[in-house]
């Protein structure tokens, strides 16, 4: 591209811009699924949704060829603000704080929000559900009516399968979402039920970057013409999406004013970091002695116990952790019902428990074999050797690796937020979107981590160093 | 008899390293074990307390036997192995511990001794090999004779029936050597002792026997002066020339 295109496409308005580009780029999340933007089944290289319709019945108006960018859901007004697509068409919900962000259509959908319950629940408004868990997703509308209601116990989630699923389970006691959302996801569960239909209205809009005012126009004129020739109630049919109940709603529900980063934010962020340190510890504390039997199956077990500990550890190792957790967390919910806080801790000890073991075998391969022949010949059972003589030193020879480990372990337990734990990475993600800024909570959010590293590492090394001086090298004959 | 040997054999792999060894020990003997190196006197020594399985014969010790193939770790040893103190010639001193710690532990852990009292004997023993005042030291603040004699002393903590040492002054400067060999001089007497090494003049002036292992085989035993002076096997012979 040459320096003048290259210039004109900075300085033109939005309309010449995507023309000059032949294309107009789209952002949305394929995690979001079905309706919205998904893979087709029967064709994973093909995208279909009622989105990716209305965008392919927007583009010949615009003049252009439409194509779609993958993004994150809860990022997709920075990721549109930095440049990398030009419209947001992605369930994108119309609020005050939005507006004054970014341009946005004409609604181009309008749904209720839907709060859906066990079938025969006696919870069934949000006043009855104080004290109780509510999930939803983060950053949507539902979240933030919740956010407006004290004393309920929000319990967030990045996709929407998993909200129902766990209110199926107990987990929660209601999931407040929209209708559309609701109608796939949620009633289609033959023991979920709504218990209220219409607790607020909102409307899908395509969200555009400031200064594009020009492609807004055009998009909201391309809008109101498929409306009024019915394509957009063809789409929708299509997709079969569901119709707005009869009766009217609030039309706005009482929201709470945007977000902005003070005290009460710190607040958070700090309890953020006590989760994040509660977990990583107590993971931890079980996987050492997980890790240490593992190791002593594998170098003293017999035949079998050595094959499962060697197994157990390269299955752990050699699957990504985020994996296990959802494994532990939904996957097996059914057959064990764990807690989300309990199923983190238990996902991070069972995965770095794999690790400890190779640490803690490591170091007891590394004591030289006259130790343990020198404890045998004194008529020590082999039980009293590892834990008299073996233990004691290996213990000194893992202790750097195992520090490594918690530390490492420390910024890994950011992952457990996919199972619902609000921990300090999550907070910080939530925030930068409700204060639209990534900013100062990304440096809140480093400086915490840092500062539960940094005294675990200066801990360990004076811990180590108390060790040295007690004592440490393996004794080495010299040569005669 | 305190120790009895019969018909040892021992191979490594293919390779024999013990060709059917026979022997015995009366109480209070203290053995010189010698001969060329790769003679099988490691071996044999570790067969006896159990490290080493070995293939066929037997070995009694204080009326406690050990067959062939019993495993390194059987439970069954721990008895024999509380009659025979082992020495070995890297010390083998367990680092996190200090030298009483050493000292007390299996007095402690394996019979059952009150901490207290133990300590108290595990003092006692550390004069006995003259280091009273590194009691407190680490393994690794102490000389490679003063480790020796620590390991000495740990040994002797369980009050072994036979005394075993694997050439315990290879790895010493000949100072340290002098230090250990004076201890194992004023044990000589009060307990049996069965000390492979290469110390010529220990074997002929401390020992009560020596006994000459060459390529598996036990081919001298005998009085230090009728050994080293006059051999009977060829092999004792060349052996002798190229020692002193």
């Amino acid at each position: 591209m040459g320096a003048l295109p290259l210039a004109l496409l900075l300085a033109a308005s939005g309309l010449a811009r995507i023309r000059a580009q032949g294309e107009v780029r789209w952002g949305g999340d394929l995690q979001g699924g079905e309706p919205y933007v998904f893979r087709d089944p029967r064709d994973p290289e093909k995208l279909v949704g009622f989105e990716v319709d209305l965008v392919r019945a927007l583009a010949p108006s615009l003049g252009v060829r439409e194509r779609f960018v993958h993004n994150d859901w809860s990022n997709l007004v920075p990721s549109l603000e930095r440049g990398d697509f030009d419209l947001i068409v992605n369930g994108l919900e119309d609020t005050q704080a939005l507006r004054r962000r970014i341009l946005l259509s004409r609604p181009y959908f309008a749904f209720a929000e839907q709060l859906v319950v066990r079938r025969g629940s006696t919870l069934r408004t949000l006043d009855a559900l104080r004290g109780h868990r509510v999930g939803t997703l983060a950053s949507s509308l539902a979240h933030q009516i919740l956010r407006g209601r004290q004393g309920i116990e929000i319990v967030l989630y990045g996709g929407q399968e998993e909200p129902y699923r766990d209110l199926q389970l107990g987990r929660t006691d209601a999931v407040l979402l929209d209708s559309l959302i609701a109608a796939r996801y949620g009633l289609t569960k033959p023991d979920l039920e709504l218990a209220d239909g219409d607790m607020a209205r909102g409307s899908y809009v395509i969200g555009m970057r400031k200064g594009d005012e020009d492609l807004r126009d055009a998009v909201d004129s391309a809008l109101l013409r498929l409306e009024t020739e019915g394509e957009l109630r063809r789409i929708f049919a299509r997709w079969r999406l569901p119709e707005l109940p009869a009766q009217a709603a609030p039309a706005q529900p009482d929201l709470p004013p945007p977000a902005t980063f003070d005290r009460a934010q710190v607040v958070l962020f700090v309890r953020a970091a006590g989760i994040t340190l509660a977990i990583s510890l107590l993971a931890m504390a079980l996987a050492v002695p997980l890790g240490l039997l593992l190791a002593l199956a594998r170098l003293h077990g017999r035949a079998p116990a050595r094959f499962l500990a060697h197994g157990y550890i390269e299955l752990f190792r050699g699957t990504p952790v985020l994996l296990q957790l959802f494994i532990l967390y939904y996957g097996i919910a059914p057959i064990v019902h764990l807690s989300a806080p309990a199923a983190a801790i238990l996902g991070l000890a069972l995965n770095y428990g794999a690790y400890e073991a190779e640490v803690h075998r490591a170091a007891l391969q590394a004591i030289p074999s006259g130790q343990a022949e020198a404890a045998a010949s004194l008529g020590l059972s082999r039980a009293q050797a590892l834990r008299l003589v073996l233990l004691p030193q290996a213990v000194r020879t893992a202790l750097p690796a195992m520090t490594n480990d918690l530390i490492a372990l420390l910024k890994d337990s950011s992952l457990v937020s996919v199972i619902t734990v609000v921990e300090l990475t999550k907070q910080m993600t939530i925030t930068a979107v409700d204060v639209r800024s990534w900013a100062l909570p990304g440096a809140l959010c480093a400086a915490l981590y840092f500062a539960m590293s940094y005294p675990l590492a200066r801990l360990a090394a004076r811990l180590e160093a108390r060790l040295e001086a007690a004592g440490e090298e393996p004794v080495v004959a010299q040569a005669a | 008899m305190i120790l009895r040997v019969k018909g040892l054999r021992k191979s490594f792999g293919a390779r024999p390293v013990l060709r059917g060894i026979d022997a015995d020990i009366a109480r209070g003997e203290t053995i010189a074990l010698v001969g060329p190196s790769g003679g099988g006197k490691s071996t044999f020594l570790r067969c006896l307390n159990g490290l080493e399985p070995f293939d066929a014969g037997s070995v009694e010790i204080d009326g406690l036997s050990l067959g062939p193939r019993t495993r390194q770790d059987a439970a069954g040893l721990r008895p024999l192995r509380e009659r025979v103190g082992l020495v070995f010639q890297g010390f083998h001193l367990f680092p996190h511990l200090t030298a009483l710690q050493n000292v007390a532990l299996a007095p402690v852990h394996v019979r059952g001794e009150a901490r207290h009292p133990a300590e108290q004997r595990a003092r006692t023993l550390l004069q006995r090999v003259g280091l009273a005042d590194r009691a407190e030291a680490r393994p690794r603040q102490l000389s490679g004779g003063e480790q020796q004699r620590v390991a000495i002393a740990r040994a002797l903590a369980m009050e072994p029936q036979v005394l075993m040492l694997d050439e315990p002054t290879s790895a010493l400067d000949p100072q340290m050597r002098g230090e250990v060999l004076a201890v194992l001089r004023a044990l000589s007497g009060t307990c049996t002792l069965l000390v492979v090494t290469h110390e010529m003049s220990f074997a002929r002036n401390v020992a009560t026997r020596i006994w000459v292992f060459d390529e598996g085989k036990l081919v001298e035993d005998g009085p230090p002066a009728q050994v080293t002076e006059n051999p009977r096997s060829e092999r004792a012979r060349a052996f002798f020339r190229g020692a002193t």
